[in-house]
C-alpha cells in the first residue's frame, strides 16, 4: 500500500487532484492531460509552478461529444492508413520489397482495411470532420523489418505499436460514447484492429498474440482483459507520429 | 476514520480482503470515479460503495439486461474453456507452438470466467458449468432426441486437429460477435467499468481468433486460407446449424451468418452476415467503395459484425449436451 495512505484519509476540496496520486495507472492516464492536474500533483515538488506551460495547449481539442470520439477515431485511423500506405508503396531497399509473401499479403490487407476505416469516418462525420491530419513518420525506418530499440523503429515494430494502440484506444473510449450506434460501430472496427495486432505480433514473435504488455494475463491475479487506454493517454503516444499543427488533445475524455 | 485500519480489521475475518481490494486496480480505480466529487463528509459513503464493489455486490444494481449479457458471455466462456482444456488433455493432439498457443488461450478463458463471475457476483453468476455440460461433437448426446455428430472427432477426447481448429474458429468468432452485440446493452449500466470490461474481453477474443486462424492455415507465414480476419466467403461455414427452436433466431444459424434482424437499420440493433459492406446510420456508407484501390473483399473484412443474443444461443445450443439446459 506504500505511499497511498494519506490520500483517502485527508480529502480536501481538491480531492480530485490529490486522489489522482492514488492509482499508478490512473496517474499515467493523466500524464497526457492538462497540467491543471499536473500542477496540483507537483505542488510541493517545485517552487515555480507558475512557469509550467501546458505543452498540449496549442493542440486541437477533438471535442466533448460523440463527434469528438469519432474525430479521435478518425485521426487514429488516418495515422494507420498513412503508415501502411507508405509501407506498401515499397520501393528499392524497403522492408516491404523484400518481405515474405505472407507479410506482403497481411500488410496489404491491413493497408486496405485502414484506408477504409479512415474513409468511412470521414464520410460518416461529414461537415463535422476535423481537417485531415498530417503524419510524421520520421521515427520509423521503412527499410527495416524490426529494430525495436533503435533510434528509428522498424516497420513491424511501428505496426505493432499502432495496432495495439488502436485496440486500447477504442476500448478506453467506449465509456465516453453516448449513442449506442456509435459504440456499435467502434465495436465492429476494434475487433478487426485486434486481429491485425495479433497477426503483426505473430510475425514478430511466436505466441505473443496476447502478452502481458497489452493484456492482463497473470494466471493468478489477472483479469484476462485488454489494457485499455483513455484518450489523453493514447494521444500522448499518437501525437509522436503527428506533425506540428496536427497534434490532438482530448481533455473531455480523461 | 483510518482507511487502512478498516482493511486491517476486515482482514481478521476475511484473509482474502487484500486480494479483493487489489490496491493498484480495483479499489483505487473505483476511488477515481469518485475522486472529483468526494469530500470529507462524503468519504464514508464512497468507501462503502467501494467495499460493495470489492465484494462483488454491485451486481445487485446492474440492470437485468446487463446481467443477461454477462451471463450469456459467462456460459460461452465455459464452453470455450472446457473445449481447450479437453484438447490439451487429448494425448498428442497438440504439441509445440500450437500447444503453447492453446495454453495461452485457455488461461485467458479461465481469467474471463473469473472476471465475469466477479462482475455478476456469485448469486447471479450461478453454479459453475462442467465438462459434462457440453458435447463438442454437436450430437447433443443428453437430449431426448440425439442426432448425428457434426464433429465426430471431438468426443470425450479429441482425435482430429483439423476438426478441432475448425470448431475453435467457430466458437471464438461466435464469442467475438456475442460480446460485440452485447456492448450497446452493457453501456446502459451506470457503472461504465462494466462496459469497459466487456470491451476489454471482446478484443482479447478477437486476438484469439486471429491466432486460431493462423494456426489453422499452418502458421503465420502461410498464405493459404483462412485469413486472420473474416472474409465474406466464410458466410455459411463451417456447417449449417439448426436454431434448436430458439425464438426470434433465424432457422439456420452459424458463426458468420446473419442474426435477427439482418437488415441494416441502426448499427446498434442490426445483425447482418459477415459479408456486409454497408456501415453507419441509414442509409449508410458502402465501405467497399468508400476508399479507392482496395481488394474486392476488404470492405467486408474491415468490419466485424455483431450478433444478437437469441442467435448466439441458437448457435451455442448445438454444443450443449442437453440443449434445453444451457444458453437459455
Amino acid at each position: 500500500m506504500h505511499n497511498q495512505s494519506n490520500s483517502p484519509v485527508a480529502p480536501t476540496a481538491a480531492a480530485g487532484g490529490l486522489l489522482t496520486t492514488v492509482a499508478r495507472r490512473s496517474f499515467l492516464r493523466y500524464t497526457g492531460a492538462s497540467l491543471a492536474v499536473g500542477g496540483l500533483l507537483l505542488t510541493g515538488c517545485s517552487d515555480d509552478d507558475d512557469d509550467i506551460v501546458d505543452p498540449t495547449a496549442n493542440f486541437t481539442d477533438v471535442g466533448s461529444d460523440d463527434f469528438g470520439i469519432l474525430n479521435y477515431a478518425y485521426a487514429l485511423e488516418q495515422l494507420e492508413a498513412a503508415f501502411y500506405a507508405q509501407v506498401v508503396a515499397g520501393g528499392a531497399g524497403t522492408f516491404f520489397a523484400g518481405a515474405t509473401a505472407a507479410e506482403k499479403a497481411i500488410l496489404t490487407d491491413i493497408r486496405d482495411h485502414e484506408a477504409i476505416h479512415a474513409a468511412f469516418f470521414k464520410a460518416a462525420l461529414g461537415a463535422k470532420a476535423l481537417p485531415a491530419r498530417v503524419p510524421d513518420f520520421s521515427s520509423i525506418d521503412f527499410n527495416v523489418r524490426t529494430a525495436p530499440n533503435a533510434a528509428k523503429i522498424g516497420v513491424l515494430d511501428a505496426a505493432k505499436a499502432f495496432e495495439d494502440l488502436g485496440v486500447a484506444a477504442y476500448n478506453g473510449a467506449g465509456r465516453f460514447v453516448q449513442d449506442a450506434n456509435n459504440l456499435a460501430l467502434a465495436g465492429k472496427i476494434v475487433s478487426v484492429e485486434a486481429r491485425h495486432a495479433a497477426a503483426i505480433r505473430e510475425l514478430l514473435s511466436p505466441n505473443t498474440f496476447v502478452f502481458s504488455d497489452v493484456v492482463d494475463i497473470d494466471p493468478n491475479s489477472g483479469t484476462g482483459m485488454e489494457r485499455s487506454k483513455r484518450p489523453p493517454q493514447v494521444l500522448e503516444i499518437a501525437n509522436k507520429y503527428l506533425a506540428e499543427g496536427s497534434k490532438l488533445r482530448a481533455p473531455s475524455f480523461a | 476514520m483510518d482507511f487502512f485500519q478498516i482493511i486491517s480489521d476486515i482482514a481478521k475475518v476475511d484473509p482474502e480482503v487484500y486480494d479483493r481490494l487489489d490496491p493498484r486496480r480495483q479499489v483505487f480505480r473505483n476511488f477515481m470515479s469518485y475522486g472529483k466529487k468526494v469530500t470529507a463528509t462524503a468519504l464514508p459513503l464512497a468507501l462503502g460503495s467501494i467495499f460493495n464493489k470489492a465484494y462483488g455486490q454491485s451486481a445487485g444494481s446492474l440492470p437485468d439486461p446487463v446481467k443477461a449479457v454477462l451471463r450469456l458471455a459467462l456460459q460461452l466462456e465455459y464452453l470455450e474453456f472446457f473445449f481447450y482444456d479437453t484438447a490439451l488433455n487429448s494425448g498428442n493432439l497438440l504439441a509445440g507452438e500450437p500447444r503453447a498457443a492453446i495454453q495461452i488461450i485457455l488461461n485467458d478463458e479461465k481469467l474471463h470466467i473469473k472476471s465475469l463471475r466477479g462482475l455478476l457476483g456469485e448469486t447471479d453468476a450461478g453454479p459453475a458449468l462442467t465438462r459434462n455440460d457440453f458435447d463438442y461433437t454437436g450430437a447433443q448426446s443428453g437430449s431426448p432426441t440425439p442426432r448425428p455428430a457434426l464433429f465426430p472427432a471431438l468426443g470425450a477426447t479429441f482425435t482430429d486437429l483439423g476438426q478441432f481448429y475448425t470448431a475453435s474458429q467457430g466458437f471464438v468468432d461466435t464469442g467475438v460477435r456475442a460480446y460485440k452485440g452485447g456492448a450497446p446493452i452493457l453501456m446502459t449500466a451506470s457503472n461504465k467499468d462494466v462496459l469497459e470490461a466487456g470491451l476489454n474481453i471482446h478484443s482479447v477474443e478477437a486476438r484469439h481468433s486471429s491466432r486460431i486462424r493462423s494456426l489453422r492455415r499452418g502458421g503465420i507465414q502461410s498464405t493459404t486460407a483462412p485469413k486472420s480476419w473474416i472474409t465474406p466467403d466464410e458466410v455459411g461455414t463451417p456447417v449449417p446449424l439448426p436454431n434448436n427452436g430458439v425464438p426470434n433466431s433465424p432457422s439456420v444459424v452459424g458463426p458468420y451468418n446473419a442474426g435477427n434482424p439482418p437488415a441494416i437499420t441502426t448499427p446498434a440493433a442490426s445483425y447482418p452476415a459477415e459479408d456486409n459492406v454497408i456501415q453507419g446510420a441509414a442509409p449508410g456508407v458502402n465501405v467497399q467503395t468508400v476508399a479507392p484501390g482496395v481488394s474486392a473483399t476488404a470492405g467486408a473484412e474491415a468490419f466485424d459484425e455483431p450478433l444478437d443474443a437469441q442467435t448466439v444461443k441458437a448457435i451455442a445450443k448445438n454444443f450443449a449436451r442437453v440443449p434445453s439446459a444451457l444458453f437459455n
